[in-house]
């Protein structure tokens, strides 16, 4: 053997970097008199890359608190990695951050997968995994994982509210459910379940479809046939177009629930057709930037003055830049609240003691409420309609 | 193996073994996933170096080592050394069961098929007949082992100690395969495949053992990796993650040993520094680190790292003639490079 492995320790050796900031003694790991470390990890490359813009926003805002004096006099040091949606990344940049960047909290980090991948290692570390950017059930669980919570109304909160309208207004209802057969669909499935609670003999025709599957046309088919009057939509963008146009075309016309993942005119409702989309029902919690009707309200007038300043690449018409800059400040007023205790367990705890929390960004009436054993801020979403040109809100806001 | 190499070796096993002691658990966590690499990337290299079949589907096979450890792990509370067998014999037979159909194919059919191979995995992974042993999108959570026998050492370092032990292992094991008969039949086969035949090599056995032993290098390293990052998701083993082990091969150097591990630094940090200098376009900043690599050593790592050392011994060796004579050292360096 000629070639020899001794560059090897050279590399190595020049592969290691700076060594550990050495904490101070009042605070956590990541606070101090100055400063306050967040880390954040998102995917800015890979698949999902369109959702990156989420984590340049809220660093944009924190700059801007920072620049207004920051957070109890101490300046937010945001870092934020790369893990190109891959599950094996997040768990290196999850520890990077704990161990080498000693953050005192990992904030925002996207995906279901990312999060269940990094979730183990947070709780065992003790280290706060606050407000991840999905919409799964499963981040509101403070018993096993009290130190993992959502932040989005998650997928059975939203079926459970579609289930309690039905039984308001439609207390007769047969209804056929469509979803995609993932962990996603069934999160919703059982929501909705739970929602009808004594009544899911309502349901009178549950199908499902795999992402694989070309059309969902037979399913619509058996949907119909089953005599439902009333369709919950649970599919992702692709599949839930089709299925407003079948359930159109085929002329069944039943009263439409669809899930909140595809309520986007631009990819679900226009290839569908608006006019098949008339009478829609979703639901909503923020705000939307682009809508008219909000083109006059602080908030977004707010928002709008905030992008130019500290963003002003992001895209206007990007719901993630806006949803990032509401997420942000969520997590300032926690951080305001926990005021010179900045320990990861004061954090956690001061997470889980938002009472009647506004959030300028949030529809009006739709407030984040948590508590030791409630780890799903959102809890309530406001029913939309769609006219045949945009969607519409109606009724009260609903909660579980 | 001449005595210097072997010095060499020893100072670099000494490195390795230090290396724990001295930096952050999550340093050592780094350096437990280029161990991983470096398995699977010699796999892939026994396959691709030596024996010329370009694959693009390994990231398959190291999904199934994961899946294989992390199910074994978890379903059926199998301690993890032993999953790292099973995991092996699976992508062994899995992967000479896909040799031989392959076989048939040269080149850049090879490479689709493989290709296939690759995208359709995470897929595969995700089916609901098989939900109940893979999780389904959710993946598998699996634990982390403890250091035996009341070791004074952390997970983090005893995990990679094992992993360097297994490392060594199969790196003798491969060194051993390929310097001689094996190795020599690989590379007639490579270079030129009807003089191979004409020799007497057995080329339809001898490349579809290739394919299941590099198989199930990829497959044990798969496994380690999972027991490393402690989850196995769908969405961790996508077509990407094959790319990148052919990045790894062609920049640590095709049909070296050593290499294997250059190359697993490379795919390892190279991502990380890219995203530290711009998070609007890491790819791009990767893209041109490949470049340049690509462009000041053409033969890899491993290849420039050999050219330096002949240069060097050279050197050495002529040093007190050629020192007062620079235009005799310069002649000889281009008639290297030229050879």
């Amino acid at each position: 053997m000629k070639r020899t492995f001794a560059p090897v320790t050279l590399i190595v050796a020049a592969a290691l970097a700076a060594s550990p900031v050495l904490a101070q003694k009042k605070y956590d790991p990541g606070a101090s008199d100055k400063e306050i470390k967040i880390g954040n990890i998102n995917p800015y490359s890979g698949p999902a890359s369109a959702y990156g813009t989420i984590g340049k926003s809220i660093g944009a805002y924190f700059k801007k608190i920072n620049d207004d004096g920051g957070v109890n006099g101490r300046k937010i040091n945001y870092i934020s990695y790369d893990d190109g949606y891959s599950p094996p990344k997040a768990v290196e940049m999850a520890r990077k951050l704990v161990e080498q960047d000693e953050v005192l909290l990992i904030f925002q980090p996207l995906g279901t997968p990312s999060n269940s991948a990094i979730q183990k290692y947070m709780n065992a570390k003790k280290v706060p995994q606050l407000f991840v950017a999905t919409g799964a059930t499963k981040w509101n669980d403070p018993k096993n994982f009290p130190w993992t919570m959502g932040w989005q109304p998650n997928y059975q909160t939203e079926g459970y509210i579609y289930a309690q309208h039905i039984l308001k207004n439609t207390p007769n209802a047969k209804i056929g459910v469509l979803y995609q057969n993932d962990d996603y669909g069934k999160d919703y499935l059982k929501g909705f379940k739970d929602g009808l609670g004594a009544k899911t003999n309502m349901i009178v025709k549950e199908v499902s479809y795999e992402v694989t599957d070309p059309t969902v046309d037979s399913q619509m088919v058996q949907l119909q046939s089953s005599g439902a009057d009333t369709f919950f939509n649970i599919t992702t963008p692709k599949f839930a177009a089709m299925a407003i146009r079948k359930a159109y075309d085929s002329g069944w016309k039943p009263a439409h629930y669809l899930n909140n993942v595809s309520a986007s005119p631009g990819s679900v409702l226009v290839p569908a057709g608006l006019d098949k989309s008339v009478g829609l029902i979703s639901t909503q919690y923020l705000k939307d930037p682009t809508d008219k009707a909000w083109a006059n309200d602080p908030a977004v007038l707010d928002w709008n003055a905030f992008m130019k300043k500290y963003y002003p690449d992001g895209n206007l018409a990007d719901a993630s830049n806006f949803y990032g800059w509401a997420v942000a400040q969520t997590l300032v007023q926690v951080l305001k609240q926990s005021g010179d205790n900045l320990t990861r367990e004061n954090v956690m705890k001061q997470a889980a003691s938002l009472k009647d929390f506004v959030l300028s960004a949030a529809l009006p009436g739709i407030k984040i409420n948590t508590s030791a054993t409630d780890f799903a801020p959102f809890e309530s979403v406001q029913l939309i309609r769609f006219d045949g040109k945009q969607w519409v809100r109606f009724g009260e806001v609903m909660g579980k | 193996m001449n005595k210097r190499t072997l010095i060499f070796i020893a100072v670099a096993l000494l490195a390795a073994c230090a290396l724990p002691l001295v930096v952050s658990n999550y340093r050592v966590f780094q350096f437990t996933l280029v161990l991983v690499y470096a398995i699977a990337l010699l796999g892939l290299n026994l396959l691709t170096g030596y024996n010329g079949q370009i694959s693009l589907g390994h990231g398959a096979f190291y999904a199934i080592g994961a899946y294989c450890a992390a199910i074994l792990m978890d379903k059926f509370g199998v301690p993890y050394w032993a999953t790292l067998l099973a995991a092996g014999a699976l992508c062994l037979v899995v992967g000479f069961l896909f040799g031989l159909p392959a076989l048939r194919l040269e080149g850049l059919y090879l490479a689709l098929a493989t290709f296939a191979l690759g995208v359709s995995m995470p897929q595969l992974l995700k089916y609901h007949h098989l939900e109940k042993w893979t999780g389904g999108v959710q993946g598998v959570v699996i634990v982390k082992p403890n250091p035996p026998f009341g070791l004074p050492l952390n997970p983090d370092q005893w995990l990679y100690y094992f992993t360097l032990a297994v490392m060594i292992v199969m790196f003798v094991f491969a060194w051993n395969l390929l310097r001689g008969r094996v190795g020599r039949a690989l590379i007639a086969i490579r270079d030129h495949h009807t003089a191979a035949e004409a020799m007497g090599v057995n080329t339809a056995l001898y490349k579809s053992l290739t394919f299941g032993v590099s198989a199930m290098y990829t497959g044990i390293a798969g496994a380690l990796g999972a027991i490393a990052i402690q989850f196995v998701a769908p969405d961790s083993f996508n077509i990407f993650l094959s790319i990148t082990f052919l990045v790894g091969i062609v920049i640590g150097g095709l049909a070296s040993i050593p290499g294997a591990i250059y190359g697993a630094l490379f795919i390892q940090f190279v991502p990380n520094i890219a995203d530290e200098i711009s998070k609007a376009a890491p790819w791009a900043i990767f893209g041109i680190f490949l470049l340049g690599f690509v462009y000041v050593m053409p033969f890899g790592v491993a290849g420039a790292i050999r050219l330096l050392m002949a240069r060097i011994a050279r050197k050495a060796k002529n040093g007190p003639h050629t020192a007062g004579a620079p235009m005799a050292g310069k002649t000889q360096d281009s008639s290297h490079t030229a050879g």
